[in-house]
């Protein structure tokens, strides 16, 4: 990669162009046939060259955030490599835009939407949410999105729809990942569809003011925060309603390691690892992991009476 | 044959040098993070994590060097690369022995029953024990001196544990990860190589001296 030191002169392209035509550069790079050259000004790895988003603070929390470029340079994406630096360093071939993605199976009105129209009609909020990864460590995220309950009422579920799959893109060009069969591609996810519906599920398109950078999921993914983060999956294309507990790509791999629901749970250990503390990135001592991830008194009675060691 | 036995003098301050380089890195690493700047990524964003995972793996590649040098010796018929088993050896043990007062440290409290808990409760983390329990009586019978006090024979029989560490090892190594991951297995691969390479007749015998080298 070249560095060139900028001239104090220099207003950044945003500050100097439309940005709409801005936020369209890609397509309009694509268009001269600039895509596959992999230049690092496409490569939407790096937070600071995305685009800003609006976004009204809904969700807050009492905790300090775990600084961005820890956010943006420790990721689980196997899609770009199976090294937590992996993803930060490769998912410069993927491209968030255009992106569209598909929701149906068992809905009345089906939906296409192109992301980067549908981001600009919506209101988005701010939610900073604790982040659980299965591993045993936590960050503390300012994820901008929208509730998934809005989408999911817009294509209206049939009564029939009792869980909702999310598919990751699967494209070995974009995602050099793909290529080794670390799980059975492509990436799938699911929810119970009242678990969907909850307030807190949340579908992400940015994170700390701006877009999502590519390693953290782009153009959309899923925020569920009282799950393990494996949960929330990532680069989003497909979002289907279906009426049987879909297949999903962990809990196929070892279903007696990552359960369907793997709500964040000190009580039941992973087989290899306890689950009852986790190390906040940043900090060097564990600190105890709380149930549902600290979210129990909203999500608690989505699982009333439901054995949870049974249903981990 | 010509006696060219004496190790040439750069040999064994590289492998020293080679085996200590990883441990230099991470105390680097954690000398800028506490002194320097609290925001480095150089050990990642998780830099406990990293610390415990790079101190694992090193321990793994160095008792893989370790069991490496008797093959290559087979093959070579070059005697100085011998006098690389105890040296590479004690480097395994000293990361392995760093490995688990990390994880010790800062998973358990220092509560040795919670080790204990966790090795009976976890494969996982019994086959890690399992393998540095097999290199504690090694490292402790390192010196000529428990050589003479053991007897030859007896020493190489205890020795042979060192097989037992790394099979130990690897399977440790290859219950950590998630999904199917490569890396582990190449690992579990060359060691067996390894391994098998002693099993095949050794044609030429070297001229014995009446101690076993060390």
């Amino acid at each position: 990669m070249r560095f060139h030191p900028k001239p104090g002169w220099l207003i950044p392209e945003r500050d100097a162009t439309p940005e709409s035509h801005w936020l369209n550069r890609r397509q309009m790079a694509a268009a001269m046939g600039l895509a596959g050259l992999a230049h690092p000004l496409l490569a939407q790895t790096d937070p600071a060259a995305l685009a800003p988003l609006k976004a009204k603070r809904t969700i807050s929390l009492g905790e300090d955030l775990t600084p961005l470029k820890a956010v943006t340079s420790y990721n689980n994406f196997y899609e770009f490599g199976l090294d937590k630096s992996d993803p930060s360093e490769r998912a410069g071939t993927l491209r968030p835009s255009p992106w569209t993605v598909k929701v149906g199976g068992l809905v009345h009105k089906p939906l296409t939407l192109d992301v980067d129209q549908w981001i600009g009609k919506l209101s988005l909020e701010e939610r900073l949410y604790r982040m659980r990864c299965v591993e045993g460590w936590s960050m503390a995220i300012p994820w901008i999105g929208f509730p998934l309950a809005g989408l999911l009422k817009a294509v209206e579920p049939l009564g029939s729809a009792k869980y909702v799959r999310f598919t990751t893109l699967n494209d070995p060009k974009q995602m050099p990942g793909l290529r080794l069969p670390a799980l059975d591609w492509p990436y799938r996810e699911g929810l119970r569809l009242d678990e969907a519906m909850h307030p807190l599920t949340i579908l992400a398109v940015g994170l700390y003011g701006r877009r999502l950078p590519n390693q953290n999921g782009a153009p959309l993914r899923l925020v569920v925060p009282w799950k393990y983060g494996f949960k929330s999956a990532k680069s989003i294309v497909a979002i289907d309603l279906v009426e049987r507990q879909p297949l999903t790509s962990w809990n196929q791999s070892q279903p007696s390691e990552y359960g369907f629901y793997s709500n964040v749970n000190p009580d039941v250990d992973h087989p290899r690892w306890s689950q009852s503390t986790e190390r906040r990135i940043g900090e060097f001592r564990k600190r105890p992991t709380l149930p549902f991830n600290g979210y129990g008194e909203q999500v608690a009675s989505l699982y009333r009476g439901m054995d949870l060691a049974k249903y981990f | 044959m010509a006696r060219l036995n004496a190790p040439p003098v750069w040999l064994k301050p590289a492998a020293h040098l080679l085996a200590a380089l990883p441990g230099l890195w991470l105390l680097a690493g954690w000398a800028e993070l506490l002194w320097l700047d609290p925001a480095s990524l150089r050990l990642s964003a998780d830099p406990v994590a990293h610390t415990h995972n790079a101190l694992g793996l090193q321990a793994l590649r160095l008792l893989i060097a370790t069991l490496a040098v008797t093959p290559l010796f087979r093959l070579s018929r070059w005697t100085p690369i011998m006098s690389l088993r105890r040296p590479l050896g004690l480097w395994a043990f000293a990361y392995a022995a760093l490995h688990l007062a990390f994880y010790l440290a800062m998973e358990l409290d220092f509560s040795l029953s919670a080790l204990w808990r966790e090795a009976l409760k976890k494969p996982f983390i019994f086959f890690g024990l399992a393998a540095f329990l097999s290199l504690l009586p090694l490292a402790a019978t390192s010196t000529r001196r428990a050589i003479k006090a053991l007897g030859g024979r007896r020493w190489q029989a205890l020795h042979r544990l060192v097989y037992v560490a790394g099979i130990a090892a690897s399977i440790h190594f290859i219950l950590r990860v998630k999904g199917f991951q490569p890396e582990p297995y190449l690992y579990a691969a060359l060691l067996i190589l390894l391994l098998a390479a002693r099993l095949l007749p050794n044609r030429k015998r070297p001229n014995r001296a009446p101690q076993p080298t060390a």
